[in-house]
């Protein structure tokens, strides 16, 4: 499946998901620029989200760019990236 | 080093009830929480019945951070740690986090979680295999997230002996109070009643196959064939006797006063099953002997040659009907490594409220010597109880604890060997 872009709602989704969220964090916020370590993501919270995405969007991502990709606006700039990489080829 | 460990809080997520009043209440009046299997269809299997925890939705008690990432034992056992602290009055974290340790017992890990991905490995593939299941099927998995969730970083790990790790984990909680920890969460919850943790049971073959919930499981009953499997469990707040009086506990239930394992000789072999080793060997660790003893919390198997075993122990230690036994698992089934922490509690709120609940449904056997309780609760002078669990492939398991008033009384600084 190819979708044309990945949301911050999207994010939000998979992040409720997957992973749930914490008493303290209101993921409805702008958090855009918060790191997931303060939105209480723990690398496994990522490798399953990032599972997630990959998985629905038929994509593989770099495990070390993703690793770099410590904020929401990190993450679907990587991912909308290797999404416009993988219609445009 | 001679700290004395005493129970200051406890946290009960039974079949039978969540909260100490709901069980207990229950609990006396023999009402039993055993019926046909609901959390899935168990038409196609030999055995239909269970005591299952109902009433309980995790998310009104958990964050739904946790709730991918756990199996239900793993919630029930998050709650009944929050209860225990609760009870106890102590906010986990305005303590020094190294000052609280987390020991429980766990008999299967989480099987329902775990069928469950493997239900995503199989149907779907690997990458629908949730990355929680690197650990939340594992057996260290609730010591694990008791920890994190009230930030313990004391002395933790788990105890695996099937139904005798429940009071292994105490056993093991009150050893690092001995070394100077000054509180350690302890005890089990066992939950895994799904296809997978069926079939893993059945396996066992010890379970009841009835469809009579008044007659599946009576332990020292003539009729005796098999267990009920339950799920649930209690975590006890076992602390050092100088902290709870410093911090001025709102309540002691009692003190971990003995206990002692032991294992069985190999099947075939021509020495004696050693039970009554483990009964004797607590005695002593407690400083107490057989007649201080007022009522016994029997492991009770439910099958003729391991019923029998457990009351020959019995009597040869006590004498014939020389002291009330009680089984009052009958009302929940055997919860594995639970049912050990929930028969702890149990025989705590008996030594406070001076009462031996009854055991449900059994009818004694005339050939077993022993004065089980049944019918209705019976009014006792108790000061101390004998709770006893084994656990599949020999493990024994004795714990001898004494009541809050008694508990006080004894002299404190008394060399333990």
């Amino acid at each position: 499946m190819t979708t044309s872009e990945f949301t911050l709602q999207a994010l939000r989704t998979t992040l409720l998901e997957g992973a749930g969220t914490d008493e303290n964090v209101d993921l409805n916020g702008d958090i855009a620029d918060t790191t997931f370590e303060d939105l209480g993501y723990e690398s496994l919270a990522m490798l399953e989200t990032v599972g997630r995405i990959e998985r629905e969007y038929g994509i593989d991502l770099d495990e070390e760019e993703v690793a770099l990709a410590n904020t929401p606006r990190a993450l679907i700039r990587l991912v909308n990236d290797r999404l416009s990489a993988a219609q445009s080829a | 080093m001679s700290a004395r460990a005493l129970v200051t809080g406890l946290g009960i997520v039974a079949p039978t009830g969540l909260g100490i009043e709901d069980y207990w209440s229950a609990t006396l009046a023999g009402r039993s929480a055993i019926g046909r299997v609901t959390h899935f269809d168990p038409t196609p299997y030999p055995s239909r019945l269970a005591g299952q925890v109902s009433g309980f939705d995790a998310a009104e008690h958990l964050p739904s951070r946790l709730l991918p990432q756990t199996d239900r034992m793993t919630r029930l056992a998050l709650v009944g740690a929050d209860w225990a602290f609760e009870d106890a009055g102590v906010v986990p974290a305005d303590l020094p986090t190294y000052d609280i340790g987390v020991i429980t017992a766990s008999h299967s890990g989480g099987f329902e979680f775990g069928q469950n991905e493997l239900r995503a490995l199989w149907s779907k593939g690997g990458q629908y295999v949730s990355a929680y299941q690197s650990f939340a099927w594992f057996y260290a998995v609730n010591s694990g997230q008791i920890s994190i969730r009230s930030g313990l970083r004391g002395p933790s790990s788990v105890v695996v002996s099937d139904q005798a790790g429940g009071l292994d984990a105490v056993a093991q909680a009150r050893r690092q109070i001995r070394k100077g920890t000054s509180m350690v969460i302890s005890g089990a919850v066992d939950a895994s009643i799904c296809p997978w943790g069926w079939v893993a049971q059945m396996a066992g073959g010890r379970l009841s196959t009835s469809d009579d919930p008044e007659r599946a499981y009576l332990p020292f009953d003539d009729r005796a064939a098999g267990h009920v499997p339950g799920e649930g469990g209690a975590l006890l707040v076992v602390e050092d006797a100088g902290h709870a009086k410093r911090r001025a506990a709102p309540r002691v239930y009692g003190e971990i006063a003995g206990h002692a394992s032991t294992v069985d000789p190999r099947p075939g072999s021509d020495r004696a099953p050693t039970l009554q080793n483990a009964i004797q060997l607590a005695l002593a660790d407690a400083d107490m002997v057989a007649d201080d003893i007022g009522v016994v919390f029997a492991d009770a198997a439910g099958l003729p040659d391991l019923d029998r075993a457990e009351a020959e122990a019995i009597t040869k230690v006590f004498g014939p009907r020389g002291v009330p036994v009680t089984a009052p698992k009958t009302t929940t089934g055997r919860l594995y490594s639970g049912a050990a922490p929930l028969d702890l509690a149990a025989a705590f709120l008996s030594m406070r409220d001076q009462v031996v609940p009854p055991t449900a449904a059994s009818t004694p056997a005339r050939s077993y010597e022993i004065d089980l309780v049944t019918g209705a609760p019976r009014p006792a002078e108790l000061r101390s109880a004998l709770v006893l669990a084994r656990g599949h492939g020999g493990f024994n398991s004795a714990m001898v604890v004494r009541g809050a008033d008694h508990a006080a009384l004894r002299p404190v600084g008394k060399d333990i060997p």
